[in-house]
């Protein structure tokens, strides 16, 4: 007995005779025999729902999360607080066991919620479209960069050092696929270097990227970065950033980004060990047509009545084939809807005050953990949520004390910047109180 | 039920909130001192203002508008709409796993490790592969994925003149694209009559310039490619290397393994074959196993035990990189590994035979009205070339609209292109053999009323939140934003 299976032996012994067939076997003779898997699965037998709970949680439970530890730990996935509506909202199954809304008659709602996804990702970014989500920073990065070297028919990308190693990587990884070429341009101080800038972007140059707030947390200057992008008449100006930040920040779109990406696991979106998350892209109306994905648009029914519908679908893969610009044809679905959920239920003030929130703690962290002088800012620059310190003390030898008082600790910049030896990023969310920070600064003073 | 259809922007009204801070524990600063006013935005955000009872009735009320597999029987062909079970749901959102950061060191993530490890064996063995990479976010990026590890193969033998992909003309438009996203060009061959491979054009195809096959299998018509191991010869003796489209792995659990049919390569819908949600379009998850020649090329991590620990392996000599953030979406291989607990060895057999069964059954029950090719054996789909006795203009779009008032969500409509008004039909094991024969009884009704009375399929649904949208209209005048 299988609680998902519904035949019994009698509805299976009357289905073979309505086919005419005397066994379940005959349906799979077409199957050579040389071929046939003729043993049994080397796997543990089924198990009932009460010990898949138990064999689960006890291996959960190995795990020690937020919830156990105060979390100072960012680089791209962060520790805001989800409201409770969020998790009510996604878990409607008549969301979440649907499928791709290909019969819009019965998928208005999550046809509705793409489209508000749509606008919220819009209005925060400043731009003029966004596509239904893709599966996260670093892919939107990589479909940013394709999407500007068939627009400008030009095969560099120039990226800064200080966009997320990881979205760096996976631009590298894809960038190879086609050929492209990916220069990275170093930093200075912990931002763009804007003379190595310069000289990187020519008339080859389809695209410039960058992030704003940077991976070490520092808010770029955006302005001076594209003017220099545009110093070359068809170079398009990638920016990617964190929502977050737009509460108080400045819009990509106001500062003349033609492609805004992002990484979207901020707005609602669970830690979860690295995903699902949510990449999001938008742009301008100039571009609509040469975005990646699915969009939803709006239109009427046969009998006027407002509704929306997949739109624009001879862009996609399951059109074009092989004449496609990209092959994503899933989005990031119940994702986008935790977001637009997030983004509305925080609204006009509360966006804002989780950002500046967020800064101010931040803030307060940076200032009472260089006070001592044991720990020294790596950069002197304007920062948002996240800042980056160092030290003599290893920075595993520092996670590891942290760890020992239920602290999770900052991100070990060495592996990516082996330049910044011993330098360790913290971020600092909303969620966290005066007390914890003074406990990580006790905790970090008294490391010998 | 309401009649509702506000957009959640017209909600707003000046003052409402549905979210509150508590009082700072600090003192806190202008922000101009902290951050550069120049990068301070001084406009006001552009965001509703609503209150908790308002978001909440809006989306209950947008759910309603919605049908998923827990609504009803959900055909959709190569989509495999299962039923999501719920214990997986309970087991993703346990806080040892919904809540850990994935840079947490390996020590205080172990059990999320082990998981993932055991993930990769559960598949390996169901696969006949030799490793698995858990890190592709959905299956066209699986397909991406192992293109990508054909190709750095081809690369690292200097093989570099293979820059060809042959596809079927039967597969999923992803492959093509896929293959394009990948820098190869793609070749399409035709299918025979019945349906399979063409021998004769594979090789007509194959040559020194071919990196490799993509082939799903059973294919999109539900066919169990018989020719297999010829096929993987051909392809393996021309020096390409085959991809396995693991789409519809649903009919093949215990039964066949693609790796036992000679794939070098292979991707998983984890969202599909293995009971995780849709989520009205994602996130999947595409997991790709790979043969020993191809493990040095996986992306990195991949997740490995030393002992008792567990550990995430960077140093794969030939990585071809890494393809998304992170590991993959480890929320779904957790709903994933939590269904191939419950079925175990016994149930996933079970569940191909009874996915088959009912695929086969349904079938029959309406071959003599739809399209069907006699006497043939399908695996988990079929496909049916509209209805029978070609009648007036009524069309497979107006067979699917009018199962829509009958509370049903048609199968997969003009895929694959290669069947005339395809009806693309996955019943799935998740079914009765009781709503198995209404669905039947129903498109048999529809086949009647398609004689009887015509307009009534041209202008159906008749009863469902909206009627047949105007998609030429959306495509001509884009709107895709709010603009209120």
């Amino acid at each position: 007995m299988y609680p998902y299976i519904q035949n019994t032996k009698e509805d299976i012994k009357r289905m073979l005779e309505t086919i005419g067939i005397d066994s379940v076997d005959h349906l799979f003779s077409d199957i050579p025999e040389d071929i046939r898997f003729d043993r049994e699965l080397d796997l543990k037998p089924s198990m009932s729902e009460m010990e898949v709970r138990k064999y689960l949680t006890d291996m959960s439970k190995k795990n020690l999360t937020i919830n156990d530890l105060t979390c100072f730990l960012g680089a791209g996935a962060y520790d805001h607080y989800i409201p409770s509506v969020v998790k009510h909202i996604t878990s409607r199954s008549e969301f979440y066991t649907s499928y791709t809304p290909y019969q819009p008659e019965v998928s208005q709602g999550t046809l509705q919620y793409i489209f508000e996804y749509q606008t919220l990702i819009c209005k925060l970014t400043g731009m003029e479209v966004a596509n239904a989500s893709l599966y996260d920073g670093g892919t939107a990065i990589a479909e940013a960069a394709i999407m500007a070297t068939n627009i400008t028919r030009k095969d560099q990308l120039v990226i800064s050092k200080t966009v997320n190693p990881q979205y760096r990587e996976v631009l590298k990884t894809y960038a190879h696929l086609q050929n492209l070429e990916v220069i990275e341009v170093d930093e200075a101080e912990g931002v763009t270097n804007l003379d190595e800038l310069k000289k990187n972007v020519t008339d080859k140059t389809a695209a410039v990227i960058v992030q704003s707030p940077n991976f070490f947390g520092i808010v770029e200057d955006l302005k001076a970065i594209e003017e220099i992008a545009h110093s070359q008449k068809k170079t398009l100006f990638v920016t990617c950033v964190d929502p977050i930040s737009l509460g108080i920040l400045k819009s990509p779109g106001s500062l003349g980004a033609d492609i805004v990406v992002g990484e979207g696991q901020s707005l609602g979106i669970s830690l979860q060990f690295g995903g699902p998350y949510l990449g999001f892209i938008a742009v301008n109306k100039a571009h609509m047509r040469r975005l990646p994905g699915r969009l939803v648009g709006e239109t009427v029914d046969a009998n006027g009545k407002r509704a929306f519908v997949l739109t624009l679908q001879a862009r996609e893969q399951h059109i074009r084939r092989e004449k496609a610009t990209s092959n994503i044809c899933s989005n990031q679905g119940i994702n986008t809807l935790a977001a637009a959920v997030y983004l509305v239920t925080l609204g006009k003030q509360g966006l804002r005050e989780v950002a500046a929130r967020s800064t101010q703690m931040a803030h307060y962290a940076y200032s009472e953990m260089i006070k001592s002088g044991k720990f020294k800012p790596l950069f002197n620059k304007p920062f948002f949520k996240e800042f980056a310190v160092t030290s003599d003390i290893d920075a595993d030898t520092v996670n590891k004390k942290l760890l020992d008082e239920k602290i999770l600790g900052g991100y070990a910049l060495e592996k990516d910047y082996p330049q910044y030896k011993n330098g360790i990023l913290y971020a600092v969310t909303e969620k966290r109180t005066k007390e914890e920070i003074d406990k990580l600064i006790s905790v970090l003073e008294g490391i010998e | 039920m309401r009649k509702y259809d506000k957009l959640i922007f017209e909600l707003s009204k000046p003052g409402r909130r549905a979210f509150k801070l508590p009082e700072s524990s600090i003192e806190e600063k202008n922000l101009e001192e902290l951050i550069p006013a120049e990068f301070l935005s001084d406009e006001e955000l552009d965001l509703p203002e609503l209150s908790e009872v308002d978001i909440i009735r809006h989306y209950i009320n947008l759910s309603n508008k919605n049908y998923g597999v827990d609504t009803g029987f959900y055909p959709l062909g190569s989509c495999t709409m299962k039923y999501n079970p719920k214990i997986n749901e309970d087991m993703a959102g346990l806080d040892g796993f919904q809540n850990i950061h994935p840079f947490q060191s390996e020590d205080t993530v172990q059990g999320a490790l082990q998981l993932m490890y055991e993930l990769d064996k559960a598949l390996c063995e169901i696969s006949g592969m030799d490793k698995m990479t858990l890190q592709p976010a959905a299956g066209a990026h699986g397909e991406l994925t192992g293109l990508a590890l054909i190709k750095a193969y081809h690369e690292h033998r200097g093989d570099t003149k293979r820059t060809k992909i042959i596809v079927p003309d039967s597969a999923h438009g992803t492959n093509p694209a896929s293959a394009m996203m990948a820098g190869f060009q793609t070749i399409e061959i035709k299918s025979t009559e019945e349906g399979l491979v063409d021998i004769e054009s594979l090789k007509a195809a194959l040559d020194d310039e071919v990196a490799g096959l993509m082939l799903t299998n059973p294919n999109t018509l539900g066919l169990f490619e018989r020719h297999i191991v010829e096929i993987a010869k051909l392809v393996h003796d021309a020096g390409g290397l085959l991809y396995y489209d693991g789409a519809n792995a649903n009919a093949i659990l215990g039964k066949v393994r693609p790796g036992d049919m000679g794939f070098d390569v292979v991707h998983f819908n984890l969202h599909k074959t293995f009971s995780t949600p849709h989520g009205g379009g994602g996130p999947g998850s595409g997991p790709v196993g790979v043969k020993k020649i191809l493990m040095d090329y996986l992306p990195t991590p991949t997740v490995e035990k030393d002992g008792d620990r567990y550990y995430l392996n960077y140093n794969i000599p030939h990585s071809v990189g890494r393809m998304k953030d992170f590991y993959g979406h480890f929320s779904i291989l957790v709903r994933a590994y939590s269904y191939i607990l419950a079925m175990g060895k016994d149930g996933l057999k079970t569940v191909s035979e009874m996915a088959v069964l009912n695929a086969n059954y349904l079938a029959h029950k309406l071959k003599d009205y739809y399209n069907l090719p006699e006497g043939t054996i399908y695996k988990h789909e079929f496909v049916m070339a509209g209805l029978k006795g070609a009648l007036s203009d009524v069309t497979t779009l107006d067979v699917a609209k009018r199962l829509l008032d009958y509370g049903y969500h048609p199968p997969t409509i003009y895929f694959p292109l290669i069947v005339n008004e395809a009806l693309m039909t996955e019943p799935t094991e998740s079914e009765s053999i009781e709503t198995l024969d209404e669905f039947a009884e129903v498109m048999i009704k529809i086949a009647e009323e398609a004689k009887e009375n015509p307009e009534l399929l041209k202008e159906a649904p008749h009863n469902t939140p909206i009627g047949r949208p105007d998609e030429a209209r959306a495509a001509r005048n884009p709107v895709l934003r709010y603009e209120g």
